[in-house]
């Protein structure tokens, strides 16, 4: 049965085999091209397409963000420095759910409450495809932590980098400044691209205003990567080049000097090179700590800072408009001298109080019964209100405001430091123009004894007191004296920009307002004497002034200054320059509520013009070898 | 069988006779082996560890498919009934107590290896019905049909339990060869595929989810490019960035910097073709052509109906590997696990692979003793 079968059907078989065979080879063979022709689709039509994502696959381009550069001052101290740390920093991009990550994250590394609202503040401000710190100056058991565990934690990074550390503190807070996270805001007054791997920008002083140069520029690498995002090796280099390295013409001595000096009192110190221009210090207290702002401070912190009614973040030097008193009075004189309105040697009759015609209105000397004859150099010493009034009455408000305009008040100086404030020199267009009133001839008297509508700030009264020291002659005030370039390391000075000499009809005419302000400190019925002029080893000449802050009623004499509370207490002011006849430092003193301008404006500017002699600088040019 | 004892082997062609070897076969394998090794030491990252491993095994194939050439084929057709039953009572055994590895049911602990019985079915299936056939009138009746289409089912279905979708697509297929080779009429042929195509929704509702995600991926590969469609858009990429002559041997950036997933198992074309372009593709298609061309010459030129059956269908479905493998990589087919032969890394699978091959080398060098 079996072989009947094989027998009757082997012919046949092998025939339907051979046609089966056949067919199948014809389908292999169909089924062969389609995968020919699929691959080949892939290889050839689309290879361009395929190339490109291989490419972007593997390569992938890292921002190398270039070392900031430092700030030194003159003799090279360091006032801000670059510090090694790592943080932690979460790419908001890339990671699926924030709080979940934290919460891991904290089994590993310590995050406290204060770490996540910042980390929340600074992620509302932060583009999403950047890098936000959620720890920062992680030890190296954290580091070490953290790395061990990084496979869990996509878009989560420990990075190495630099911090920002200002070894003066809250000394030179002011006046350089201190950077900051980089914030939407920010990215749109620079170019972007050169932010790319940066974490600070610069938000205050000296870090603000010259962010371009301090920066540097970013390099790039371009990397091979894998699939996980590891770099594996570097296909191409495009190295940083740092930021410059600012040495400013402060005095990093005479700066903790003239902060020393204020003590606690709230105010402000401006101390300048009349010959240059260049700033030697630079306060204004109270003061912060700058570091707590470079990697974000925390929600306390700046609440503190904000809430503090001495306001510590109020740069007084620059942003301070503060009636200027009497320290305007020598540039009054002067008018008064160049008008040709009054002489020099004019014995001027000073009762307490002038009354302007057709008014009852008593416009009171500071002194209540008056300074009897005085002339100008003794009007200057003595301070007398009354001269002034009666010079004023001559000298109209235009004569004033053109004198005072002339010294640089009541507009911004241009100094390259961040926000300066204008003040406030009044005439009769800004009356017209602001208040759409004409000028009355009682303002004219309160102006010309540097009250009323008249606001200064402490950096102008430095520049006027430069210019008076220089006799006319001046430079644009600033902080930058060199800067060392991060190529070749070679130190450049910036060049001061003289201001437009101020040229009198005589010159004598600086002596004689040189010589009133010599006697406010030397001669024994000054107003500075007692307090300023002992022990003097140098000339000196200055000039004190106190801003009233309220109002006196009518027929109130300036009270007893311990009965006023301290927010209505005068602001006391105090110029000086010294030596007179080779001025090397002009300074301004601002102390608010402080009170009489000789008695606690006064000794402050002598401390400080002490230190500044006791300590002669060094010679810039040795400054690059600082460090 | 006693000219070949009595004379000793003094010529190439006499040795090769001896010992029952297909030199054209031997060579085509052993280029295709040796080619995968190149491939292999590249798509690991350069581990030689894995060379060594994936040459042991070779070296075991080789060795083992040549014991099988020396084999009788009689005894192949004798035992496969048995050894089907066998791998039946494991696939049953597999599902009530398997191993659990990767989410499916495919292992069996034998206290000294772990063993895939599915493997096993891959011959004992074809060959069975090949057997089944050997003595029935062909074309086939409707029950000799039905009890092949059984003899297929059974084991298919219980390998797709576990689940291994690629293992149960190449045992239907084996034995679906074996029923085609022995004259299944076109008409139910026709049938058949109709009835499979419109079974298809039946088939989905009954996968599990991982492999529906799979069909849906392979529809639309970009609908989820970092889950599940990541394997095969980076294998595109793979493919694509090429060219017509390759990156070049170990220059595959996709592979060695691991974006590429499976790089020296399933996806290992990928990398050949990335390293080597159009070029190499085309030269390895050959060489596989070659390989199956053999086969099915092996097969027209055996004399008894259950080798023919065997080889015919052992050779088609060595083709089905490198279809489905390179299809699937490429994009054409969904992902199911089926490994590139001779070149991804792998050993059991390989192994029953060259045991195949010992299969038709024996059914050809035992020819002439049937045609005296």
């Amino acid at each position: 049965m079996v072989s009947d079968n094989a027998i009757k059907n082997h012919a046949a078989e092998r025939r339907m085999f051979l046609l089966r065979t056949a067919v199948a080879g014809a389908v292999i063979m169909v089924l062969v091209g389609v995968l020919l022709f699929r691959v080949g689709f892939l290889q050839v039509l689309r290879y361009g397409y395929y190339e490109t994502r291989s490419q972007d696959n593997r390569m992938r381009v890292q921002v190398m963000p270039p070392v900031r550069g430092l700030i030194y001052d003159r003799n090279g101290v360091v006032l801000a420095d670059n510090l090694p740390a790592y943080r932690l920093e979460i790419v908001p991009e890339q990671v699926e759910n924030v709080d979940a990550t934290l919460d891991r994250l904290s089994r590993i590394v310590e995050i406290r409450d204060a770490d996540r609202q910042r980390f929340r503040d600074r992620m509302a401000k932060t583009p999403r495809f950047r890098g936000v710190p959620i720890r920062l100056n992680l030890s190296q058991r954290e580091v070490a932590r953290f790395e061990v565990n990084r496979g869990s934690f996509p878009g989560v990074e420990v990075r190495a980098g630099l911090t920002r550390h200002y070894p003066l503190g809250d000394v030179s807070a002011h006046l350089v400044g201190y950077v900051g996270g980089i914030t939407v805001e920010d990215l749109r007054r620079v170019d972007e691209k050169r932010y790319r791997g940066s974490n600070h920008i610069g938000k205050s002083g000296v870090e603000y205003s010259y962010e371009s140069r301090l920066h540097g520029e970013p390099g790039s690498r371009v990397v091979e990567t894998n699939a996980s995002g590891r770099a594996l090796r570097e296909l191409e280099m495009n190295r940083p080049v740092a930021g410059e390295s600012l040495f400013l013409t402060i005095d990093a001595r005479l700066q903790r000097a003239a902060y020393d000096a204020l003590g606690d009192q709230d105010g402000a110190v401006v101390a300048m090179n009349p010959k240059t221009g260049g700033l030697l210090a630079l306060v204004s207290k109270p003061s912060y700590d700058p570091d707590l702002f470079v990697d974000g401070i925390s929600h306390v912190n700046y609440q503190q800072l904000i809430s503090d009614p001495h306001k510590p973040l109020f740069n007084r030097a620059l942003q301070g408009q503060y009636p200027p008193g009497s320290t305007v009075k020598p540039v009054m004189a002067l008018a008064g001298l160049e008008t040709d309105q009054i002489a020099a040697d004019k014995q001027v009759w000073c009762p307490g109080f002038i009354t302007l015609p057709g008014s009852n209105h008593r416009y009171r000397d500071w002194k209540r019964s008056g300074h009897g004859w005085v002339d100008m150099p003794e009007a200057i010493y003595r301070s007398s209100d009354v001269y002034f009034y009666k010079l004023g009455l001559k000298l109209g408000i235009d004569n004033i405001h053109r004198y005072g305009a002339m010294f640089g008040l009541g507009s911004r100086t241009g100094i390259d430091l961040p926000r300066e404030n204008s003040g406030i020199m009044p005439s009769r267009a800004w009356k017209n123009g602001t208040r759409n009133q004409p000028w009355f001839p009682g303002e004219t008297l309160n102006t010309i004894i540097g009250q009323g509508f008249m606001t200064t700030t402490p950096l102008q009264l430095a520049q006027m007191t430069s210019r008076i020291a220089e006799r006319g002659e001046g430079y644009k005030p600033h902080v930058l004296g060199g800067w060392r370039d991060p190529l070749d390391g070679t130190m450049h000075q910036t060049k001061p920009t003289a201001l437009r000499p101020i040229q009198l009809e005589d010159a004598s005419h600086w002596g004689v307002i040189i010589s009133g302000m010599e006697q406010v400190i030397t001669n024994p019925r000054g107003t500075a004497h007692y307090y300023v002029g002992q022990n003097l080893d140098y000339t000196i000449a200055g000039k004190s002034g106190s801003a009233q802050v309220t109002k006196l009623t009518q027929n109130q004499a300036a009270p007893d200054i311990e009965d006023v509370e301290h927010q209505f207490r005068d602001h006391a002011l105090f110029i000086a320059f010294a030596p007179i006849d080779d001025p090397e430092i002009a300074v301004a003193v601002l102390v608010e509520h402080g009170g009489g301008g000789s008695s606690v404006a006064g000794p402050v500017a002598r401390k400080v013009i002490d230190a500044f002699r006791s300590q002669p600088p060094v010679l810039q040019a040795s400054a690059g070898a600082g460090r | 069988m006693s000219a070949n004892a009595t004379n000793a082997p003094s010529t190439l062609s006499e040795w090769l006779v001896y010992w029952r070897i297909d030199l054209q076969l031997l060579v085509a394998l052993a280029c295709c082996a040796a080619l995968g090794l190149f491939v292999l030491y590249s798509a690991s990252g350069q581990s030689t560890a894995v060379v060594i491993n994936q040459a042991i095994r070779l070296g075991i194939g080789l060795l083992g498919m040549l014991v099988v050439a020396q084999i009788p084929p009689e005894w192949f057709r004798v035992a496969a009934p048995w050894v089907f039953g066998f791998g039946v009572f494991l696939l049953v055994l597999v599902v009530l107590l398997g191993d659990t590895a990767m989410g499916a049911r495919r292992w069996l602990d034998l206290g000294v290896v772990r063993f895939q019985p599915s493997e096993l079915m891959k011959l004992a299936a074809p060959l069975t019905v090949a057997a089944y056939f050997r003595d029935r009138s062909l074309p086939p009746n409707l029950k000799d049909v039905g009890v092949a289409a059984l003899l297929v089912a059974v084991p298919v279905l219980l390998v797709a339990d576990q689940p291994d979708l690629g293992t149960a697509l190449l045992i239907a297929a084996a034995g679906s060869f074996a029923l085609y080779f022995a004259g299944l009429r076109w008409r139910i042929i026709l049938l058949l595929v109709l009835v499979a195509a419109a079974t298809a929704p039946l088939l989905w509702y009954n996968m599990h989810d991982y492999q529906q995600e799979r069909v849906l991926t392979f529809l639309n590969p970009a609908r989820d490019p970092t889950g599940a469609g990541y394997h095969i858009s980076q294998s595109k990429i793979a493919i694509g960035s090429g060219g017509l002559f390759g990156k070049g041997w170990l220059n595959g950036s996709q592979a060695h910097l691991n974006f590429l997933p499976e790089s020296d198992t399933d996806f290992v074309f990928a990398v050949f073709a990335e390293e080597t372009g159009l070029f190499g593709v085309m030269a390895l298609l050959g060489l596989y052509c070659f390989i199956v061309a053999r086969g099915l010459y092996i097969a027209l030129k055996s004399q008894d109906t259950f080798q023919r059956l065997a080889a015919g269908s052992l050779s088609l479905t060595f083709f089905i590997y490198v279809f489905v493998n390179i299809g699937m990589v490429a994009g054409l087919l969904p992902v199911v696990g089926v490994p590139l032969p001779l070149i991804s890394y792998g050993g059991t699978s390989m192994v029953i692979l060259l045991a195949s091959f010992g299969i038709l080398m024996s059914i050809h060098t035992h020819r002439k003793l049937l045609a005296t």
